[in-house]
């Protein structure tokens, strides 16, 4: 056997492959390859199981290398076991656990093997636990991480939990106020999603991609969209690209100036709290002015986008907008200029530099201890790669980090709206779409307001769907608010949990 | 200090006027749908087979849209060679049963008021723990949006609590998945009658764009009671308030079908 290097080939991103031409190697090269290439920079954005008959299943491992701008794939055969990464590599933990989970395919040596959405395997007749087939399986009924001793208290909250919010699990282990571990359970929210999406694209794909991720609807459909784009090799006008990036910085607007305003409540602090309450309604208005939803759902379609705007909607947009930024602005800068709030903002929820590379953190939760990944600058689609927007980036690793890199993208992603609002080249705004390659595999990433969103589509013989792979940033970064919480006191929990601000279906699927 | 106050003089009033005024819609907002059958070719079933959830009935020059499973796309009016659907800006869409949701393009029967006895007990305040089962943030978000300054659910009396034990109903978003059957179940449970269950969005009403996965039950009402639904994908926080306004009986209409002012 040749050694692993040789035989990995480093591509750009978006670019349809043939199957084929994906590297199968045996296991223990496939996790030398891991191993070695994470060593060198590269981070797992996807590592998961595609059944290839009934006794085996294939392992493909999307690695990417920010520094270089390509990634890296490779794929092995496994059948009911392999020794698993997780030991030698943290950041294939929650991956381990899901192919686990739905394919029966145990990694041997995991250090917490557990199921991570409480769902029969995908393969019956193999299952990770040796549970029976028809078996009933409760959500969160299973071992919890136990601190034990007489002090030692567990707190356990959710799925139904204080706010307007999705359901999650929460395992808080404590002595007195303080925090030793927190344990997150979720799968509650699960809808089946990437199952339903074999055998398409039909007319529901589209609409399953908007909503897979509610509030990242324009994130996601563009993913799908790049990818199919790809697929069927088709040139997507630069006017619609450009209307993609501007949703796309809208969704991150709202969904930042939320934040900011919701972690202000929680340190009531008022002012703050009231002002970005409205001000993210004013950005979801705006994508409403383009397509008429607040989330931007019907807008963004395989081969462009399906509205466009003209000279009057334009200028009514970037008037709307410069008023609503300049709000933010008022808004945002009396969090910073209080001392009260920074004194409850500053070292809560700390997490360092190397946890969050180790666990291979995304989006502003890695960029708050000062990792500058950001798909737009690593691997540019689109309108992104014509117009550069800097990562931002901060070093304390704690809720304020997280709150300040959200002001400093709120920043950049106006001004890049409104600059592209005062340059918008002419031309259509859709595409047709062809058929799509068959036998083929397509790596798509966006970075969404939360991170990396990554989708990886396999066609099979007739251009089908034969696998859909979704990893929402969020399936990356739960962990990363359970680590927040070590130390901390049980109270700041809601703080830390709202600098995170995860999606639970987008993790559940 | 200073700053604060000056900042807040900045940001001014946002509350709106409504249910005074009447509310502003973006011109491309998808509200009820019309429905022509007239212009309906024969046989045609376009609409119907661009329909993401098969919400859209055509059989014998009859039209008929479950608002239920409508995802408010444009899907079907981008389809139709004929112009047969198009979408207003009407706003106001919650009923009171799951069949006044089916429309054929007549006037919708919107949401009745709770029998005079509830409306006694919930009509100044009502207490409601949302439950999100399954629900992909949409909906919850524009329900979270009532309780802004925009919309100050509060001065209705109307307020969000932690626990469904300080509840007097329910409101559910999501498809109910098989994860949150039992949840969702010990919430109403927990809720003390009499009590009241709001479905919201067309994943709560039908399943939505999950219509029929193994892993939903296709809406609340298979599970729990439901008197107050609120179609949409996700409704506009003004269809989620219009409909609970309805529901306390605090909307009268006027001849016009304009919202007046709160009773």
């Amino acid at each position: 056997m040749t050694t692993a290097h040789t035989q990995l080939s480093r591509i750009p991103h978006a670019d349809a492959v043939r199957l084929d031409d994906v590297p199968r190697i045996e296991i223990d090269s496939f996790r030398a390859v891991i191993l070695d290439e994470v060593a060198g920079g590269c981070r797992i954005s996807a590592l998961f199981g595609v059944p290839q008959n009934l006794q085996t299943v294939r392992l493909y491992a999307v690695l990417t290398h920010a520094a270089t701008s390509t990634l890296a794939l490779v794929s092995c055969d496994v059948q009911d076991s392999y020794p698993a990464l997780t030991p030698d590599c943290p950041q294939a933990h929650w991956f381990e656990r899901e192919i686990a989970e739905q394919w029966g395919v145990v990694p041997r040596g995991h250090p917490w093997l557990k199921p991570i959405r409480f769902h029969h395997s995908y393969r019956p007749g193999h299952d990770a636990w040796s549970r029976a087939v028809g078996s009933t399986i409760l959500p969160s009924v299973t071992d919890f991480f136990r601190v034990e001793g007489q002090e030692v208290h567990e707190v356990a909250v959710g799925p139904v939990h204080a706010g307007v919010i999705e359901p999650g699990h929460f395992r808080f282990q404590c002595h007195g106020e303080r925090v030793f571990h927190l344990e997150i359970s979720l799968g509650f929210q699960h809808r089946g999603v990437e199952r339903s999406l074999v055998g398409g694209p039909n007319k529901r794909t589209i609409h399953t991609m908007e909503t897979l991720s509610g509030d990242t609807s324009v994130g996601h459909a563009t993913a799908y969209c790049q990818a199919i784009e790809s697929l069927a090799n088709c040139q997507t006008p630069l006017r619609a690209q450009v209307l993609r990036g501007i949703a796309l910085e809208l969704e991150r607007l709202a969904n930042h100036t939320g934040d900011l305003g919701a972690l202000a409540g929680d340190v009531g602090f008022l002012p703050t709290m009231s002002y970005c309450g409205r001000l993210r309604g004013d950005f979801l208005n705006a994508t409403a002015l383009v397509c008429g939803s607040r989330f931007g759902r019907s807008l963004v379609r395989p081969g462009g986008v399906a509205w466009d705007v003209d000279k009057p909607r334009i200028e009514q947009l970037s008037s709307r907008l410069r008023s609503a930024l300049d709000s933010v602005d008022g808004a945002a800068k009396l969090l910073w200029d209080s001392r009260s709030v920074q004194a409850r903002f500053e070292d809560t929820g700390r997490i360092s530099q190397e946890v969050s590379t180790a666990l291979g953190l995304v989006g502003p939760s890695a960029r708050c201890t000062g990792i500058d990944n950001d798909v737009r600058h690593d691997f540019p689609s689109g309108i992104f790669r014509f117009t550069l927007i800097p990562p931002s980036t901060w070093h304390t690793g704690d809720v304020f980090a997280r709150a300040y890199i959200r002001w400093m993208e709120i920043q950049r992603s106006g001004r890049f709206i409104l600059e592209q609002l005062d340059a918008m080249p002419a031309g259509a705004v859709r595409a047709e779409t062809g058929p799509l390659a068959p036998n083929s595999l397509c790596v798509s990433l966006v970075e969404g307001w939360r991170g990396e969103i990554c989708h990886v589509v396999i066609t099979g013989s007739a251009g089908e769907f034969a696998h859909y792979k979704v990893v929402d940033p969020s399936f990356h970064n739960w962990i990363g608010l359970a680590m927040s919480l070590r130390d901390q006191q049980i109270s700041d929990f809601p703080l830390c949990n709202k600098s995170f601000n995860l999606s639970y279906c987008g993790h559940d699927l | 200090m200073f700053g604060i106050l000056a900042e807040r003089l900045r940001q001014g009033h946002r509350t709106i006027s409504y249910p005074q005024g009447s509310p502003q819609l973006p011109d491309r907002f998808r509200g009820l749908p019309v429905l022509d059958s007239t212009k309906c070719p024969d046989g045609c079933q376009i609409c119907a087979d661009a329909c993401p959830t098969d919400a859209i009935l055509c059989d014998d020059k009859s039209l008929r849209l479950d608002l239920g499973r409508c995802l408010f796309c444009t899907e079907c009016t981008a389809a139709c060679p004929a112009g047969a659907i198009s979408y207003s800006q009407d706003y106001r869409l919650a009923t009171r049963s799951r069949d006044d949701l089916i429309t054929d393009g007549r006037a919708l029967e919107l949401a009745r008021a709770l029998d005079e006895k509830t409306r006694r007990l919930f009509g100044r305040s009502l207490k409601l723990r949302q439950v999100s089962a399954g629900g992909c943030n949409g909906c919850e978000a524009d329900v979270n949006v009532l309780s802004t300054v925009v919309f100050d659910l509060g001065r209705f009396g109307i307020q969000f609590v932690a626990s469904p034990r300080h509840a007097d109903g329910l409101l559910i978003t999501g498809p109910v998945t098989n994860n949150m059957k039992f949840a969702l179940a010990q919430a109403y449970e927990a809720t003390p009658s009499p009590k009241i269950v709001i479905a919201v969005g067309a994943c709560a009403i039908s399943g939505g764009p999950y219509i029929n996965h193994d892993e939903v039950h296709n809406g609340a009402d298979g599970v729990v009671p439901v008197d107050l639904y609120i179609p949409g994908c996700p409704p506009h926080p003004l269809t989620i308030l219009d409909g609970l306004l309805r529901l306390l009986g605090r909307l009268e209409e006027s001849p016009t079908g304009a919202p007046q002012s709160p009773r």
